[in-house]
């Protein structure tokens, strides 16, 4: 489903320095794989997740979606893409505050330029328990509710993967079981591959495979220094 | 979900500065609606005014203050020189009798409570017509008859402004600095029905009646000069229901009177020798069997012509009923005095609407007047479209440029209110990109937003505009005599919408740009 061929990404810093922030020698992820990327803060989780949806671009590599190498696409043809195979969690949730629960969940399908599935939205807005919450606005919302609905608006499009920055960093300890069970859940009912990137190690405990990003870079580093030796 | 939905819902975010950026960009369409509108009311009322009648004969001089003091009853600072009656005989029974079909002797430079005051007589309403030829009504009343001196009747604006009813009565007063009040009493018996233009802010009199006050025997000239010497003759004349027949009537007799000898134009006086149009056809197809009627044989002295067609009659074509004598006036009034009165009446002008079964006269009459040195023929239209195109147009464009500054102006408000906010969009619009909608997407919520911002003010506008001249159209007409209603719709305003879109557009561009190029990641980022 995904796959990642030594993509870089580095980032020039203001005194002129660069930041290598992304060096990915191989990365893999199966149709309806559930896996965790972990990794300190600032060393890249959130850069690999717009690189693999297209927000960014890598400096090189290749980044096979469903079999579409996004790398090649220009920005138009990764918009569209991203719109259609691709659900993205945010850890601030990023609900745009003018729009109702349900309105978020549609505006995610207006992107796609098909027709907006009303009936669907609502269906996943009763899957994550908050059908008599569509018509409230995200301020009207607790955190807790404001992040379900976020996870109904990524899956709104029928993607084929997931993409979760931490998804329950901002989420009180008791929340944050109920909306990561969500998640797998409803990525499970979907087959929907996911990539969720944390910091936590009560978050990454709980799936069967973890990743850790430092490593993907050491192990590039080793690489690039047996080349040059 | 439109797009045109997320654009509402970001003005929505934003309620108390997109509502007044909006009205800003509304009170910018409501002046030029304001301007457009009431400039076409006026000009239109300005056009129609003239309408009944062709020309305008009146002293040499500037054809448009004539035709502004006589037509539009505009209160000018200066006087009009005046022509004397025995030249209005020329168009009742003289030279120009086949070239009209009627003409009706006005006297200005008279008011009553800031009313214009003409003397005239009742073919002013029952030959003229105004507006695509309608007859001209009255509300209460009746016209002013020619056998009754002292009657007069009002316009519909006049009579609010006044408050003269049917059956009161009021005294002219001379207009300008020092103006003496008339003593005669003119009795109010009618209400003419609104039509639209300046008769509506005026008061007709009967001009038999004027002239029988002692200040105006010799025409409104002499009156000016009364005043000016200081002296006021104490003796006014009194009305009477047993005055004389005036113009009209006395023109059908003295037509009737007349006899209608087959006689070659040149003779008849119509135009001087060597003048004549040359238009048998046009000879053939006159009334009266083809030729001129009863026009006076000499061709000569216009007095002497009037004198014979009417013997023993006023020569004003004013006849008096029975013996002509039995009007109540003071001792002036006898016989003689009454000729010597009357040969030197004067008149402000002439309002003649040519013979359309005799065009070929008709069209060179204004040149056999002109040549004249005693007046001068001017068509209505062509001076004001001349005074509108040359004076009015140039100011209406003015208005119109500071009304288009102002709605630009507001636009620009527009600009700058989407613009400022992008700051704080920057965020919304990453998420949506991150969502899947492209730069172009963004950028074009972002200029629906601003062309709803312009809709918005321009419907507000366009209200407000028509709300206002609905609010002032009384005040409007009371100073002008001008009917201005709340629903005067200028094809033109169908501009507005179309110009307004394109103006935001335009002033959208530079904040959708912004939205264009936002870097997501950076944004998306800056907002956790």
């Amino acid at each position: 489903m995904l796959k990642l061929r030594e993509v870089v990404k580095n980032y020039v810093q203001p005194d002129g320095g660069v930041l290598h922030v992304l060096d990915i020698e191989q990365f893999d992820v199966a149709e309806g794989e559930q896996i965790v990327m972990m990794g300190r803060s600032g060393c890249g989780k959130t850069t690999l997740l717009h690189c693999i949806a297209g927000i960014s671009r890598p400096d090189s590599g290749r980044i096979w979606i469903d079999g579409w190498d996004i790398t090649l696409m220009s920005e138009a043809e990764r918009d569209r893409f991203r719109a259609e195979k691709i659900g993205y969690v945010f850890q601030t949730f990023n609900l745009l505050p003018g729009f109702t629960a349900l309105e978020n969940v549609l505006l995610a399908m207006r992107f796609t330029g098909r027709k907006v599935d009303r009936a669907r939205a609502r269906h996943l807005l009763e899957r994550v328990g908050l059908q008599h919450r569509e018509g409230h606005r995200p301020t009207q919302l607790s955190v807790g509710e404001q992040q379900r609905v976020a996870i109904a608006r990524a899956l709104a499009n029928r993607p084929k993967l997931l993409l979760a920055d931490e998804p329950t960093a901002n989420i009180d300890t008791g929340n944050q079981a109920q909306v990561l069970e969500l998640i797998r859940s409803t990525c499970r009912e979907e087959n929907v591959s996911l990539v969720l990137v944390t910091h936590s190690p009560e978050v990454a405990s709980q799936f069967a495979r973890v990743e850790r990003l430092e490593e993907f870079k050491r192990a590039a580093q080793t690489k690039q220094r047996e080349k040059v030796g | 979900m439109s797009l045109w939905k997320v654009a509402w819902r970001s003005i929505q975010q934003r309620a108390l500065a997109s509502a007044l950026t909006a009205f800003s960009v509304g009170l910018g369409v409501a002046l030029v609606v304001a301007v457009l509108v009431i400039h076409n009311v006026i000009d239109r009322s300005f056009r129609r005014g003239a309408q009944g009648y062709d020309l305008v004969v009146g002293a040499k001089g500037s054809p448009l203050l004539l035709v502004l003091g006589t037509v539009f009853h505009l209160n000018l600072n200066r006087p009009l020189d005046n022509i004397p009656w025995s030249y209005y005989e020329e168009f009742t029974e003289g030279r120009f009798v086949h070239a009209v079909e009627a003409a009706v002797p006005v006297c200005t430079g008279h008011d009553f409570k800031g009313c214009p005051a003409i003397a005239t007589t009742p073919a002013m309403f029952d030959e003229l017509t105004y507006q695509d030829d309608r007859k001209y009504e009255f509300t209460a009343g009746r016209n002013f008859k020619a056998d009754k001196p002292f009657e007069a009747v009002i316009g519909a604006t006049a009579a609010r402004l006044t408050g003269l009813k049917v059956g009161e009565t009021f005294r002219p007063v001379a207009s300008g600095p020092g103006g003496h009040e008339d003593e005669v009493d003119f009795e109010i018996v009618g209400i003419l029905a609104p039509t639209g233009t300046p008769n509506d802010r005026a008061i007709f009199m009967n001009i038999e009646g004027f002239f029988r006050c002692p200040t105006h025997q010799q025409g409104p000239s002499a009156m000016q000069r009364v005043l000016g010497g200081g002296a006021k003759e104490k003796d006014a004349a009194k009305p009477s229901d047993s005055a004389p027949k005036a113009d009209g009537a006395a023109q059908g007799d003295a037509k009737n009177e007349a006899k209608s000898e087959e006689l070659p134009a040149t003779e008849r006086g119509l135009f001087h020798e060597g003048e004549l149009p040359d238009d048998p056809a046009t000879t053939e197809n006159r009334p009266d069997s083809g030729e001129m009627r009863d026009a006076p044989a000499t061709g000569a002295k216009p007095d002497a012509a009037a004198a014979a067609a009417k013997p023993g009659e006023q020569a004003t074509g004013s006849k008096p009923a029975a013996d002509g004598h039995d009007h109540q006036c003071d001792e002036h009034c006898d016989h003689d005095h009454a000729h010597d009165h009357e040969r030197n009446r004067e008149l402000t002008a002439i309002l003649v609407r040519t013979n359309s079964k005799a065009p070929h006269f008709s069209m060179s009459l204004p040149d056999a007047i002109n040549r004249e040195a005693t007046a001068q023929a001017v068509y209505p239209s062509r001076e004001i479209f001349q005074f509108f195109d040359t004076v009015v147009g140039n100011v209406q464009l003015m208005l119109l440029i500071l009304a288009v500054l102002v709605v630009v102006v507001a636009s620009i408000g527009i600009l700058v209110s989407i613009y400022n906010s992008m700051s704080d969009r920057r965020h919304e619009i990453a998420i949506m990109r991150a969502l899947g909608a492209s730069r172009l997407i963004v950028m074009g919520v972002i200029l629906l937003e601003s062309i709803l911002l312009s809709l918005g003010g321009g419907v507000v506008g366009i209200v407000l505009g028509h709300g206002l001249i609905g609010a002032m159209g009384p005040m409007i007409t009371d100073q002008t005599g001008v009917q201005v209603a709340m629903w005067d719709f200028q094809l033109i305003e169908l501009v507005l919408i179309p110009g307004l879109i394109f103006l935001a557009t335009v002033v959208g561009y530079l904040p959708a740009a912004v939205a264009y190029r936002t870097d997501v990641a950076r944004s998306l980022q800056a907002g956790t």
